[in-house]
C-alpha cells in the first residue's frame, strides 16, 4: 500500500530533525551558489561587479526569513520544540540532584501504592473469576448471617424448583490424601456437583470435564478434573495424564482432563487440586451426608441468572422455595431466607470486609497521591520562585508566556513520567512476589494480582494526571511575573502571620501521617500482645502433628485402635511430656465444628429452641494437659469413658454460664444434643480462643473421643526438646506405624498464622502505608522549611549582620514548620486514638493507651521534623550576609 | 504600471514541476530563472521564496536532488521529476485546465446566456 503524501512528508520532518545540521549547510551552499550564478548573469548583462552583487541579493529576498520559513518546513516545529523543552528539563532536573530525587521517589512510591492496591482490588473485586459471562454469576448465601452452606437435598430442591437460574452448581472444600503410584500425598481439593463446570461455561484445557450425566447415585463418578496448576506442578504437564487412574483416599479414581489456565476454583483465594464429583463424598470424607437435609456441609452454591432476571427476583424464588423448605421438613430446615453474592470471596462473610478495606485501602492510596502532588506541587512553586529571574529574562527577551509554561510543564510530566516508571517497576516486583506468596503452609491460598492492561492504564493516567496537577502549581505565579519589577530587584512581599491554603493542606498531611503512624503502632503492638495472650491452651513449645485417617483407608473401630496407637507411640518418645488428641485443633484448622445445645427438659428439639450453639471437640485423657488446659472444677476423661460407659462432658465456663447460669452449679448437670442424646458434665474448664483471636467469649464442649469418634486426628505433642528435632522423631515414629500415612506437622505457635493472618495484613498494610505517609510528610515539610528559607535568605542575612544568634536565625526560618508539624501530629495522634476503636475488630488487643505508643509516635514524629529540616536549617546557618548584600 | 505579484505557493509547485517536466534537470537558480523568463518578470523579486517549495516538493517525493556541477563548473544541487511526480503533474495539470476553462467560461457568460 502506498502510503499519503501527507505521511511521507511527516516521517521526513521528523526525519529532518536529526539531519538538521547537514540540511542547513546545504541550504547555505545553494544560496550561494544562487546569488553567484545569478551575479554572473549580471556582470554579463553589463553591471559592475558590485552593483551586480548588490541586484542579485535584491531578487534574491530576505535570506534570513527564507532560511526560517525552510527551517520550519524542514522540521516539525512543535516536536523540535518538545525536545528542545525535553532536554532543557532534563538539564534543569540534573543540575538540582536532590529535588529530582526527592520529586521521583515521592511519586513512585505514591503511584507505585495506587498500582499495588489498584491491582489488588482487581484481581480481588473488579475481576475475580476468569470465567465467561461473569456478570450474571451469583452465589446463594443464607438471609440471616452471610454463610452460604447449604445441605445437598436442600441444594437439589434450589436447583430443580428454582425458575430464575439458569442452573445451580455446589462445592464443598476437602482434604484428601493422593497417590500417584509414588509418595503419596495431601491435596485439597473441591467436591464438586456434576453440572459445576457446565454451570461456569468453561470448556476443558485437556480431555473432558464431568457431567450431571455422569452421576449416578452414592459412588457412582469417580473422576477427577485436575486443575491446570496442579497439573503442571505435580504432572509436569504430561498430556498422557488423561485415563490414568490414581488413588484417593485407597480408592480408585480416572483422571479426565484438565481445567483452563487462570482458572483455579470459584474461591479467588483458595487453589483447590483437583475436583471430584459431590456425589463421590463417602469416598472422599468418609461420610455419607448427600441425603442428611440437616446436615449442611456444602460449602456453596452458585450459579448464572436467566438472561432478562434481575437479582431481586431471584431473591425472590430463592425464598419461595426456602419457605417451601421452612414448612415441608420443620425439623431441619428453619430460617430457609436467601440473598445473593458474589461468590468468589465466600460471599459477603469475606467479601464485605474485605471490600470495605480495600476500599479505605484505596482511598487511602488516593490521598497519598494527593498529598504527593501538593507537596511536588509547592517544592515546583519554591523552584518556580527562585527561577523567578530566569523567567523574567526570558520574557524580557520576547519568549512567550505560553512557551514558558510549556517548558515548566515538560519538566512536571518528565518527573511524573519517571516517578511513574520506578513506581510501576516497583509494584511489578512486589505483585509478583504477592502473587506467589502462600500464606499458610495448610491452605493452598494464593492471590494471583499481577498487573494486567487495567492496571497500567491506570497508573499511566495517574501519573499524567499528576504531573499536570502539580506542573499546574506554579502558573499563576508565572502569567503574574512582571519581568520589569523582579530584573529591577525589588524584594517580594512576605505576608506573614495569614495562614496559607498550603499550610492548611500540610498540617491535613502530617496528621494523616501522624493517624497511619499511630494506627501501625497500636496494631504492630497489639499484634505482639496477642502472641502472648491467653488462648485458653498453651502454644509454646507443642507441635501439631495431624492426618485424617479415612486418607488411608482407616474407618471406625480400626480408626480408634490407630489413634490410641499413635497417642502411646509418640508419647513415649524420649524428651516428650505429654501428647493428647484432639479431633480439630483450636485455633488451626479454621474449620470448627459446632453444634447446637439444648437443655436437658427440652422434648422439642427444633434448631430454634436451642440454647446455644457451642463448638464441640473430641478429645483424649491427655489433651487437657498436653495443651496446658486449665481444668477448673470436676474431673477430665479417662480411658474408661467410652462406648460402653455413660455419656460425658467436659464444658468451658462460657458454656456453663450461658446453659446453667453459672459454673458452681453447672458440674453433674445434663444437657442435650440435637440427636436428643443426654450428656453429664463432670468437668469445666477455662474459657480459650477457638476460631479467632477476636472473637467474644464462646461456649465449648470437649466430649471423649472414645464415644465421639473422627477419623480427624491432631495429635498435640508438648516437649522440651527441639522442636525441630521433635518433629523429626515424630514423624519417623509415625512411619513406623503406618508409612502410607500422610502427617502435616509444625508447631503450635507456628500454626497460628491462620487466624492471625487479618492482623499481621492490617499491620503491615498501615505499617507501609505510615511509611510512605512520614515520606511525603518528610517532603512536604522539607519543601515548605526549605521555601521559607529561600524566600527569607534577605531577611535572614540582615538579621545575622545585626547579631543574630543562632537560635534565632533557625527560630526565625524554621518556627512556623514545626509549629505546623505540632499542629499536625497532636490531630493525628488523637485521630489515631479514637481509630484504634476501628483496629480492634481486626487486630486483637489493640490499644493506644500504651506509654510504647505515645512515646513511639511522638519520637517518630520528631525524628520526622528533624529530618525534613535538616538542610533548610544548615542552609539558613550557612548563610554570609556579607555576600548575599552583595548579590543584589 | 502593473505589480509584480507575488506568486501563491499551490502554483509555483506546478510551476516547479512543469520546467523540470520540461527542461530536465536543473538546479534552484535555472528554475528561478525560467519561471521568470516564462511568467514575464512576475516572479523576479523574492527568488529565495523557492527554496522552501523545492524543500516541500523533496519531502513529499514528486522531485529528487542531487549534487552535480553547474555552467560555470561549480557544486550545485540539481533537482529532477520522480515518476510519481511526472504522475502528479499530469493529475495536476488537468486540474488546472479544467478550474481554468471553467472560470474562463464563467467570466465569457452573459446575462442573456444566464436567463
Amino acid at each position: 500500500m502506498k502510503s499519503p503524501k501527507w505521511l511521507k512528508r511527516f516521517f521526513a520532518r521528523l526525519f529532518g530533525y536529526a539531519t538538521s545540521r547537514a540540511q542547513e549547510q546545504r541550504l547555505q551552499e545553494e544560496i550561494a551558489e544562487h546569488i553567484a550564478l545569478q551575479t554572473a548573469d549580471n556582470i554579463s548583462a553589463g553591471l559592475s561587479a558590485a552593483e551586480a552583487r548588490r541586484q542579485a541579493n535584491l531578487k534574491f529576498g530576505a535570506v534570513e526569513a527564507m532560511k526560517e520559513d525552510h527551517r520550519s518546513q524542514r522540521s516539525l516545529q512543535p516536536f523540535e520544540n518538545l525536545l528542545r523543552d525535553l532536554r532543557f528539563a532534563l538539564r534543569m532536573l540534573r543540575k538540582s540532584p536532590g529535588f529530582t530525587i526527592v520529586a521521583v521517589a515521592t511519586l513512585a512510591m505514591a503511584i507505585g501504592a495506587n498500582a499495588v492496591v489498584f491491582s489488588v482490588l482487581n484481581a480481588l473485586i473488579l475481576h475475580p473469576l476468569h470465567i465467561p459471562q461473569a456478570e450474571t454469576f451469583y452465589g446463594i448465601q443464607h438471609g440471616n448471617d452471610a454463610l452460604s452452606y447449604q445441605s445437598y437435598p436442600d441444594y437439589l430442591d434450589l436447583r430443580d424448583r428454582n425458575r430464575t437460574f439458569d442452573d445451580i452448581a455446589a462445592y464443598d472444600a476437602a482434604l484428601v490424601g493422593l497417590d500417584t503410584g509414588e509418595n503419596p500425598s495431601r491435596a485439597w481439593i473441591f467436591l464438586a456437583s456434576g453440572n459445576y463446570f457446565d454451570v461456569l461455561r468453561l470448556q476443558p484445557f485437556l480431555g473432558r470435564f464431568f457431567h450431571a450425566s455422569d452421576e449416578h447415585g452414592p459412588n457412582s463418578a469417580p473422576y477427577i478434573v485436575l486443575s491446570y496448576a496442579y497439573w503442571r506442578i505435580h504432572f509436569q504437564g504430561d498430556r498422557g495424564v488423561v485415563g490414568r487412574v490414581v488413588q484417593v483416599n485407597k480408592h480408585p479414581f480416572t483422571i479426565l482432563g484438565v481445567t483452563p489456565p487462570g482458572f483455579h476454583g470459584t474461591l479467588v483465594f483458595f487453589n483447590p487440586g483437583f475436583f471430584v464429583p459431590l456425589v463421590n463424598q463417602e469416598q472422599v470424607e468418609g461420610v455419607n451426608d448427600l441425603s442428611a437435609r440437616g446436615h449442611r456441609f456444602i460449602f456453596m452454591t452458585m450459579g448464572h441468572l436467566r438472561p432478562g432476571v434481575t437479582p431481586a427476583q431471584a431473591t425472590a424464588d430463592l425464598n419461595s422455595i426456602g419457605s417451601y423448605l421452612e414448612k415441608t421438613y420443620p425439623k431441619d430446615d428453619d430460617q430457609r431466607t436467601f440473598t445473593l453474592n458474589r461468590p468468589s470471596l465466600y460471599g459477603d462473610y469475606l467479601g464485605k470486609p474485605v471490600r470495605a478495606f480495600m476500599t479505605g485501602l484505596m482511598l487511602l492510596s488516593a490521598l497519598i497521591l494527593l498529598a504527593a502532588c501538593a507537596n511536588l506541587g509547592s517544592l515546583f512553586g519554591a523552584r518556580a520562585a527562585d527561577r523567578s529571574r530566569e523567567v523574567a529574562l526570558r520574557l524580557a527577551l520576547g519568549a512567550s508566556r505560553s512557551r514558558i509554561l510549556r517548558q515548566l510543564f515538560t519538566e512536571a510530566l518528565l518527573l511524573s513520567v519517571l516517578g511513574g516508571a520506578v513506581g510501576l517497576w516497583g509494584s511489578f516486583v512486589l505483585l509478583g512476589a504477592l502473587s506467589n506468596w502462600q500464606p499458610f503452609s495448610r491452605w493452598p491460598a494464593q492471590l494471583p494480582v499481577n498487573p494486567d492492561a487495567n492496571v497500567y492504564a491506570v497508573a499511566l493516567l495517574l501519573t499524567l494526571v499528576s504531573g499536570f496537577l502539580f506542573g499546574a502549581v506554579p502558573v499563576r505565579q508565572v502569567l503574574h511575573t512582571n519581568p520589569y519589577e523582579i530584573i529591577k530587584g525589588a524584594p517580594r512581599g512576605v505576608i506573614r502571620g495569614r495562614i496559607t491554603i498550603r499550610e492548611v493542606a500540610l498540617v491535613v498531611q502530617i496528621s494523616i501521617c501522624a493517624l497511619l503512624v499511630t494506627s501501625s503502632v497500636v496494631a504492630v503492638r497489639g499484634l505482639m500482645r496477642s502472641l502472648h495472650s491467653n488462648f485458653g491452651f498453651d502454644p509454646e513449645s507443642a507441635i501439631i502433628a495431624d492426618t485424617d485417617l479415612s486418607m488411608s483407608g482407616y474407618s471406625g473401630e480400626r480408626a480408634l485402635q490407630m489413634q490410641k496407637r499413635m497417642i502411646d507411640a509418640v508419647a513415649t518418645i524420649p524428651g516428650v511430656q505429654s501428647a493428647g488428641l484432639i479431633d480439630w485443633a483450636p485455633l488451626v484448622s479454621g474449620g470448627t465444628i459446632d453444634s447446637r445445645v439444648f437443655r436437658d427438659a427440652d422434648t422439642d428439639l427444633r434448631p430454634a429452641n436451642s440454647v446455644a450453639v457451642s463448638f464441640m471437640y473430641g478429645i483424649s485423657p491427655e489433651y487437657f494437659q498436653a495443651a496446658r488446659t486449665t481444668l477448673l472444677a470436676g474431673r477430665t476423661f479417662t480411658w474408661q469413658d467410652d462406648q460402653n460407659a455413660p455419656r460425658v462432658a467436659v464444658i468451658n465456663l462460657e458454656f456453663a454460664r450461658k446453659v446453667f447460669g453459672s459454673a458452681t452449679n453447672a458440674l453433674g448437670q445434663y444437657f442435650k444434643r440435637p440427636d436428643g442424646t443426654r450428656l453429664q458434665v463432670v468437668g469445666i474448664v477455662e474459657n480459650g480462643k477457638y476460631q479467632s483471636l477476636t472473637e467474644d467469649p464462646s461456649p465449648a464442649v470437649f466430649l471423649p473421643f472414645l464415644q465421639s469418634p473422627s477419623t480427624q486426628t491432631y495429635l498435640v505433642v508438648r516437649s522440651d526438646r527441639d522442636l525441630a528435632q521433635m518433629a523429626a522423631a515424630i514423624r519417623s515414629t509415625m512411619r513406623t506405624l503406618d508409612p502410607g500415612l500422610p502427617v502435616y506437622m509444625g508447631p503450635w505457635n507456628q500454626e497460628l498464622a491462620t487466624t492471625l493472618f487479618g492482623s499481621r495484613i492490617a499491620a503491615i498494610t498501615l505499617g507501609v502505608m505510615g511509611a510512605i505517609g512520614a515520606m511525603l510528610s518528610i517532603t512536604g515539610i522539607f519543601g515548605m522549611a526549605a521555601y521559607s528559607v529561600s524566600k527569607r535568605l534577605r531577611e535572614l542575612g540582615i538579621r545575622m549582620a545585626l547579631g543574630a544568634q543562632r537560635k534565632e536565625v533557625l527560630q526565625a526560618a524554621l518556627g512556623r514548620a514545626f509549629k505546623l508539624l505540632a499542629i499536625g501530629s497532636t490531630a493525628g495522634l488523637l485521630l489515631g486514638i479514637m481509630a484504634s476503636r476501628v483496629l480492634a475488630s481486626i487486630v486483637y488487643q489493640a490499644t493506644p493507651r500504651d506509654p510504647v505508643v505515645l512515646a513511639g509516635v511522638v519520637a517518630a514524629m520528631l525524628l520526622l521534623g528533624l529530618l525534613a529540616t535538616w538542610i533548610p536549617a544548615r542552609r539558613a546557618l550557612s548563610i554570609d550576609p556579607a555576600m548575599l548584600m552583595r548579590e543584589d | 504600471m502593473k505589480q509584480k505579484t507575488d506568486v501563491p505557493q499551490g502554483t509555483l509547485a506546478l510551476m516547479v514541476l512543469k520546467t523540470l517536466d520540461v527542461l530536465g534537470p536543473l538546479h534552484g537558480y535555472g528554475i528561478a530563472r525560467r519561471i521568470e523568463q516564462i511568467s514575464g518578470d512576475l516572479l523576479a523579486v523574492n527568488q529565495g521564496t523557492l527554496y522552501p517549495v523545492l524543500l516541500k516538493l523533496e519531502q513529499e517525493g514528486v522531485i529528487a536532488s542531487e549534487w552535480g556541477a553547474s555552467e560555470n563548473n561549480r557544486r550545485a544541487r540539481f533537482y529532477r521529476l520522480t515518476r510519481e511526480g511526472r504522475k502528479q503533474l499530469q493529475v495536476e495539470t488537468q486540474d488546472w485546465q479544467q478550474t481554468a476553462a471553467m472560470i474562463e467560461r464563467f467570466f465569457a457568460a452573459k446575462a442573456e446566456d444566464l436567463s
